[in-house]
């Protein structure tokens, strides 16, 4: 029974050439070091599905998003869990995706044919520095209130366009309810799109070239 | 015979990949269905004996109406909500106390004194002095609150759902 329902599956997917592409490419000799585009990946998946999870409470009000997770953290069963792994895997993720980038640079991958992948990389990271200060703000307590005040104010410094940035980063000219609510569309729909389709041709790019070899006495 | 029993390197990643996945999966999995489900699972009781002040205040024969408050609390909001009802006391002790929710749509009745009955406004539906629907499209007679006398003090039991 099962063995037909998968041969059905696999004459039109394909799970065999799915496999060799994806999973099972020749790799060069490698160490921990090569591991750490993976575990951005699986951060970024556990970030995405706890992420998912709390917007289930959630509220992004100023009156209620302090409470709300106040709720998820004493009131929802498991709640301290899922925020917990959210909260730590963001730090996590951060520090991961950095030294990533520093091995890549290190070992010098970033080269000829790979110059796109670090392109990519870069914008990767950035995001991610993206998700961390528009996540900062959501528990809207005073740390975060007056770490995007001051955040926010480093756009304004900007030499003619300062004014701009900081009124377009804020939605106005304070701190409001429209700063929160801006920061969490782009917390939860436009850095996480962005994220995700980068992700892609990331993967897609990393598959093309093979990963790189680290130079050998030759070289 | 030795060689068979042994497990190849490749199948033992295989396994250990499988495993860990599994125990990931289910340590996140059952926590997050603990999770979705929460607020299906709390019990939110509010019964309580209302205080209704001393039971002079009912006069003997008519219907007095009272109100009152309850708030409810769900997850971090707080909602206050009026109830409100009539007292009929029949005689001394004999206590008779309606809630004035009309069982139809859960409009307010209101006691209509020259006519002797409870009416309500929505859809003219009557109730007699006991909440015994008269006419209209009520389907149940008003809803009873038990009572209770302490130190001539009345109280009315209050219970939701």
């Amino acid at each position: 029974m099962f063995k037909k329902i998968y041969a059905w599956l696999d004459e039109r997917v394909g799970f065999d050439g799915l496999y060799k592409n994806l999973l099972d490419r020749p790799e060069p000799h490698g160490n921990w070091w090569n591991t750490l585009g993976s575990a951005s990946l699986f951060l970024f998946i556990m970030q995405g599905a706890t992420g998912i999870f709390l917007t289930v409470y959630y509220t992004p009000s100023p009156d209620h998003a302090y409470d709300s997770i106040q709720y998820i953290m004493n009131g929802v069963a498991f709640g301290w869990l899922i925020r917990g792994i959210h909260h730590w895997g963001a730090s996590l993720m951060v520090l991961i995706v950095f030294i990533h980038m520093l091995r890549t640079f290190f070992s010098a991958s970033y080269k000829y044919p790979r110059e796109l992948t670090w392109i990519v990389g870069s914008l990767l990271f950035l995001l991610t520095l993206g998700m961390g200060f528009t996540g900062y703000l959501l528990p809207f307590n005073q740390r975060a209130y007056w770490a995007t005040v001051v955040a926010t104010e480093i756009g304004g410094v900007v030499p003619g366009i300062g004014d701009f940035i900081l009124k377009a980063l804020r939605g106005g000219t304070d701190v409001s309810a429209l700063t929160l609510s801006r920061f969490f569309s782009a917390h939860i729909w436009m850095l996480p799109a962005a994220l995700a389709g980068l992700i892609g041709v990331h993967l897609y790019l990393i598959m093309r070239h093979g990963e790189s070899a680290y130079p050998d006495q030759d070289d | 015979m030795a060689g068979s029993s042994r497990i190849s390197r490749r199948d033992f990643v295989k396994v250990v990949t499988i495993a860990l996945s599994s125990v990931m999966g289910a340590a996140l999995g059952i926590p997050v269905i603990g999770y979705l489900i929460d607020p299906a699972l709390k019990v939110q009781s509010s019964e309580a004996w209302i205080p209704l002040g001393p039971l002079e205040n009912f006069p003997l024969g008519s219907p007095k109406s009272f109100s009152f408050t309850r708030s409810s609390v769900n997850g971090w909001e707080k909602t206050v909500n009026s109830y409100g009802g009539f007292i009929l006391r029949k005689t001394e002790t004999d206590l008779l106390a309606l809630s004035s929710r009309c069982t139809h749509l859960s409009c307010s009745v209101n006691w209509d004194e020259g006519n002797n009955n409870y009416a309500c406004p929505c859809h003219a539906a009557h109730f007699g002095s006991e909440g015994e629907v008269l006419d209209g499209p009520p389907p149940a007679p008003l809803d009873r609150y038990e009572t209770k006398i302490e130190e001539g003090n009345l109280f009315i039991f209050f219970q939701k759902g």
